[in-house]
């Protein structure tokens, strides 16, 4: 008896596994030469318009300007604009009030009662108007401090270093109902109390200032913001504002621990001094003690500056710098389209899919692959675009708004991740409507069109913040170059920057649409015949 | 579909070439839903500019005009997928070929399609704009838009709101005919209206960035969108930096420019 065996190749079996189908999808990208110089045009399309407006941007006046007006009146004169100090935390601040000051030397606190605060103007509203007791690293600008305080429209705030803010006792501040402050400093703890009566105190909160010395300056504030409003049809947009002063009332000033000075000292802590504010008002900015009672008037703010050019801060942003991804993401989806639809067009999905029979990973496969690429190249084009241009324009003296390293690295991956994301739902959509023209309007209506109707100011920002919430292009908050501040009132409008959802909460809306989009595009993929 | 040879005149032959153009772009299902999708987003972005605008006292510098029209912002996306799909869609499925081999001469045939697209669209556009401003004159009178405040309701009886409303359907015709040229050279439609879109969008977008106001200017001036929307304009024409009529002749060298190109192209390459 012999046994026969069958014979059998000695070669393995070909694997249809993902890698070998992530390779052919690859290789499929990579030697179509049209799709690979989409790619790069992506990538010198959206840098060379961020260089572009790194060129043509005005440098801004480097010295410091005083007399001159400040604020949104001056609406894109870069060289009106005052020098602004640097905060503690690194970014841009205005610090500009009356201050009736004293140097506490060691711990202590200081306790008023608030009676009044009221604009200068019955015209102007203020309700970030400010008016209260601050314990402050020294007179520097942007340094250190802690402050309580009544405000125009929003109750007893504590607030710390520009950025922090954090509400006590609601309710305007009136004769009838005063408001009663308190500041105490143990170390570099300094802990803020309110209370209606000066008997019943809440803790409103506590900091702790790093690095604060021992002798500190303490004492009595008032300040007001600028007011400004913005209307906007398309087009044009009008704008109205202006500083104001405000004027408060405090009495029952009483202190703890040790203040070697005898007697207050009122000034304006400010980087144009008094005549920079340009109000006229009945009281010029000052204060008047009589019988225990100080009548202070201050105008300016003590808050971080907001970008834009509607804004007080610098008008030039990383964010404007990448205005041309808008451009670069149209070639990216225009690549991811064609990815897609050339299959149809040629025919080429049958062998795809008689060599790859299961359509979900088809799919899976090519979403990783041009999303991988679409990523790759809007991160060189990003990081390009933030690193050059800013230099360029620092280097021709424009005030570029300063970004801490985390907001860069946002911006950046943020928009990188932002493309490839759009190269997926590209995808998808490609896959869902087969056709290149249909796809691409889509996705340009959907994804570009949206961001684009918000760059210039004008289009009605009503219509502008319902789109950039719902529709993918909500995903442009990424690019959101600074946070909003609740305590500042500003324009914050996409056309400066402000979008209306949170960075990455912007992000996962377009990831929705996407996954939705890919659900949709791997369900029809199957049902349908290629 | 006759040949020249067959002895037409040059006249009978051309309507020959128009008649059979028609017919192809009049039985494509597409061409319908595009020019009402045109006419939809127009009337629909329009209605809610004016419905987001205000204008609480006097003197605020709004345009109402331009604002009821705004919807062509969007409007014209549409408009340009319309005229791309019109040529590129017959280079997709090979149809292209029949063309010419039924109508060689090839100018003629690409003339045809233009009139036919440039006709279709002002037809869509006539209505759109149409209903835009009428939906101004209903919204805006409601959002602080009244004599009061210094704005009469909007009317076509009026004369640079008449120019305003004629020049944006011209200009959603000339958006079509820049497209036209552009997919005639191009070929294929995701490159011709990603490129259309972004030549479209990338002026006003650049320009609202800059602070240079001398480029700033100077981009307004040459942008096919931001130098043709000037003749929505119907206040401030001293801050324009081209007065309407100047404005859309930008958009119409645009236009031509493309045409010639996507024509040379057309006659020259094998198809």
């Amino acid at each position: 008896m012999t046994t026969v065996t069958p014979y059998r190749s000695t070669a393995r079996d070909a694997r249809d596994g993902f890698g070998q189908l992530l390779h052919a999808e690859w290789t499929k990208f990579r030697t179509v030469r049209g799709w690979v110089i989409g790619m790069i045009l992506a990538v010198l399309i959206t840098a060379g318009l961020g260089v572009f407006v790194a060129k043509t941007t005005l440098p801004s006046c480097s010295a410091q300007t005083s007399g001159g007006q400040h604020g949104p009146v001056q609406h894109g004169a870069a060289c009106g604009q005052p020098f602004y100090p640097l905060g503690p935390g690194g970014e841009q601040v205005r610090d500009e009030f009356y201050f009736v000051r004293q140097p506490l030397a060691g711990n202590g606190s200081i306790t008023v009662r608030v009676t009044s605060l009221a604009p200068q103007s019955q015209s102007v509203r203020a309700p970030w108007s400010k008016a209260g007791i601050i314990i402050k690293d020294g007179t520097g600008q942007g340094s250190a401090y802690a402050a309580m305080m009544a405000t125009g429209g929003h109750g007893v705030r504590m607030q710390w270093n520009y950025t922090g803010d954090t509400p006590g006792l609601p309710g305007a501040v009136s004769a009838a109902s005063p408001r009663w402050l308190r500041l105490t400093r143990d170390g570099d703890t300094i802990t803020g109390y309110d209370s209606a009566d000066g008997a019943h105190w809440a803790q409103v909160g506590t900091v702790a200032l790093a690095g604060l010395p021992s002798t500190v300056q303490a004492g009595l504030f008032v300040t007001s913001p600028d007011y400004a409003t913005y209307s906007s049809s398309l087009g044009s947009g009008s704008e109205s504002g202006g500083p104001t002063e405000s004027t408060a009332v405090f009495d029952h000033v009483s202190r703890t621990g040790t203040w070697p000075a005898r007697a207050w000292t009122g000034d304006y802590a400010g980087a144009g001094g008094p005549t920079a504010m340009g109000v006229s008002g009945p009281n010029p900015p000052g204060y008047h003690q009589a019988a225990g009672r100080f009548t202070v008037t201050g105008s300016g703010d003590i808050a971080p500056l907001i970008a834009g050019p509607l804004n007080d801060g610098p008008a030039i942003t990383v964010r404007d710098f990448l205005l041309g991804t808008f451009a670069g993401l149209i070639a990216v989806a225009v690549v991811a389209t064609m990815f897609m639809t050339a299959e149809y067009r040629r025919g080429l999905i049958r062998t795809t899919l008689a060599a790859s029979p299961n359509r979900g990973r088809v799919l899976a496969a090519k979403a990783i692959v041009i999303g991988s690429a679409a990523f790759v190249a809007g991160l060189a084009a990003a990081a390009g675009v933030v690193l050059i241009a800013t230099d360029i324009a620092r280097r021709s003296g424009t005030s570029v708004f300063p970004e801490p390293w985390p907001t860069e690295l946002r911006i950046i991956a943020g928009t990188a991740a932002l493309i490839a994301v759009a190269a997926i739902f590209t995808l998808a959509i490609a896959t869902m409507v087969r056709r290149s023209a249909t796809a691409i309007l889509i996705v340009i209506v959907t994804l570009v069109i949206p961001d684009v109707l918000s760059a210039p100011p004008g289009i009605p920002t009503g219509v502008t913040d319902w789109l950039l919430r719902i529709t993918p292009a909500a995903a442009f908050a990424v690019q959101q170059p600074a946070p909003q501040y609740y305590q500042v009132q500003a324009n914050y409008v996409p056309s400066s920057g402000y979008y209306p959802l949170a960075p990455w909460t912007g992000f996962a809306v377009l990831c929705a649409w996407t996954a939705l989009a890919l659900v949709l595009a791997a369900y029809l993929l199957r049902r349908r015949d290629a | 579909m006759s040949l020249p040879a067959a002895g037409l005149s040059r006249a009978r032959y051309g309507r020959e070439i128009l008649h059979a153009e028609w017919t192809k772009l009049r039985t494509r299902a597409s061409t319908g839903w595009l020019l009402l999708a045109a006419a939809v987003l127009t009337i629909a972005v329009s209605t809610a500019a004016d419905a987001a605008a205000a204008c609480p006292s006097g003197g605020c510098q709004a345009d109402p005009a331009k604002l009821s029209l705004s919807g062509v912002w969007a409007g014209q996306a549409v408009v340009a997928v319309i005229a791309v799909l019109a040529i590129s869609g017959e280079y997709s499925t090979g149809m292209i070929r029949i063309t010419l081999t039924a109508m060689p001469r090839r100018l003629t045939v690409l003339a045809a399609k233009a009139a036919l697209i440039a006709g279709l669209v002002l037809a869509a556009g006539a209505a759109a704009v149409l209903a835009s401003v009428l939906a101004g004159r209903l919204i805006l009178s409601g959002h602080g838009f009244t004599p009061a405040h210094g704005y009469p309701p909007l009317s076509l009886g009026h004369g640079p709101v008449l120019r305003a409303a004629c020049g944006s359907v011209l200009y959603l015709a000339l958006i079509a005919l820049l497209s036209f040229g552009v997919a005639t050279a191009v070929r294929e439609s995701a490159v011709a209206i990603g490129f259309v879109l972004g030549l479209l969008y990338l002026f006003p977008v650049v320009t609202s960035v800059i602070s240079n106001q001398h480029w700033q200017r100077h981009l307004e001036q040459i942008g096919p969108m931001t130098a043709g929307l000037d003749i929505q304009a119907t206040a401030n024409l001293r801050g324009l930096p081209l007065t309407p009529w100047e404005g859309l002749g930008v958009l119409a060298l645009w236009a031509a420019g493309a045409l010639t190109i996507g024509a040379l192209a057309f006659r020259f390459r094998d198809a």
